[in-house]
């Protein structure tokens, strides 16, 4: 039996639906590998678990001709000029996974030279905890991607035009003085993100 | 050790020694090191036969329990015909440490030697190209000077924010 058969003749539906299932099925990753969690970026896209599955195995090192940059691993404060650029490079539309502690919040690395979370610069449309995450947590993540796109995307990316603002976490930190004591790793109470003092932006 | 003769024969008074197991030190002060290290180092290599620059680095002595100068930097060297090892220490201090460069002994020292003018703001006399290395070159500290934060004075988030809507 011919698989049309089951098809029905004609389909009504906004043109942004078609164009978001278009789009959800083809995400094409940037795969923005600067640490471990590239490795496990690597085997998602390999046949054990097999991203192709979803639509998302053709990974493309140029920026222009992807759909979603995936920022795998920790991010210096070297390379954030670069990751800005190269998000900046993608057309659109264009959405960004953050993978891993590192990526999302600094992870252990709380010193000068990693920025504690890529959200500070870029927007994110979907975090993935992990140090590294399983491939099934980023395969994961693409299907939260899917749905997202499905659920708020717009044949012309209306949606993306209302987001001028900045998306990052305003409410979670506060950066140590240049005079303040270096505080113990370990000791939660007054580590960065848990001080109780006052927001800046 | 027979380095030890050679360099007492010519550079009498100018350096100390110390031993840790079998790492032998030549130190050299910073009041003589500007002076000193670069032909104590060149009668090492020439004369004493350590051809080989294993290591170049440096330290910072701030705070540290009987130190007498700031920064040190070390150079690791090897014999290659024996495999005899000796490490030498010149040390510097503030304001403006300052050693001079030995890339023209070894040119395997050039980017070691930025390196540490990188990490803790040695300057090295002669260098023919002293740049930053490691961070970006408009970083003004030196961060592992041991009174730069470890958190950095706010470098690391220092960078324009790129919104969903202008990107």
């Amino acid at each position: 039996m011919a698989l049309t058969n089951l098809l029905p003749d004609f389909l009504i539906a906004p043109l942004d639906y078609l164009a978001n299932m278009a789009r959800k099925h083809s995400l094409w990753p940037m795969p923005f590998a600067t640490a471990c969690c590239g490795i496990e970026l690597m085997a998602t896209a390999s046949s054990r678990y097999d991203v192709a599955r979803f639509g998302s195995e053709a990974m493309r090192f140029s920026p222009r001709q992807c759909d979603v940059m995936i920022v795998a691993g920790r991010v210096a404060m070297k390379m954030v000029p670069v990751m800005q650029r190269i998000w900046l490079q993608m057309p659109e539309p264009k959405w960004c996974i953050s993978m891993g502690a590192c990526a999302s919040s600094g992870g252990v690395f709380d010193t000068y030279a990693v920025v504690q979370g890529i959200d500070r610069f870029i927007p994110v449309d979907v975090y993935v905890p992990g140090c590294p995450p399983r491939p099934e947590q980023l395969i994961r993540s693409i299907i939260d991607l899917q749905e997202k796109i499905q659920r708020t995307g717009t044949i012309d990316g209306r949606e993306f035009a209302s987001r001028t603002a900045y998306e990052g976490p305003t409410a979670l930190a506060r950066e140590l003085g240049a005079e303040e004591a270096i505080v113990a790793p370990g000791d939660y109470n007054t580590a960065t993100r848990m001080r109780p003092l006052p927001v800046v932006n | 050790m027979p380095y030890l003769d050679t360099l007492s024969a010519k550079f009498a008074g100018a350096f100390t020694t110390s031993a840790f197991r079998d790492n032998a030190r030549v130190l050299v002060s910073a009041e003589r090191a500007p002076t000193v290290i670069f032909p104590l180092l060149k009668c090492l290599k020439d004369e004493c036969g350590f051809d080989f620059l294993v290591e170049l680095g440096g330290i910072d002595y701030l705070g540290y329990e009987g130190a007498a100068d700031r920064f040190c930097v070390v150079y690791g060297l090897t014999n290659l015909a024996t495999g005899e090892r000796v490490w030498v220490k010149a040390f510097a201090n503030d304001p403006d440490p300052e050693l001079p460069s030995v890339v023209e002994l070894w040119r395997g020292a050039e980017w070691m030697e930025r390196e540490v003018y990188d990490m803790y703001g040695v300057r090295f006399a002669g260098h023919p190209d002293l740049r930053r290395i490691l961070m970006p070159s408009e970083y003004t500290a030196h961060p592992l000077r041991k009174d730069y934060p470890l958190r950095g004075h706010g470098e690391r988030h220092n960078f324009p924010t790129v919104t969903r809507a202008e990107s």
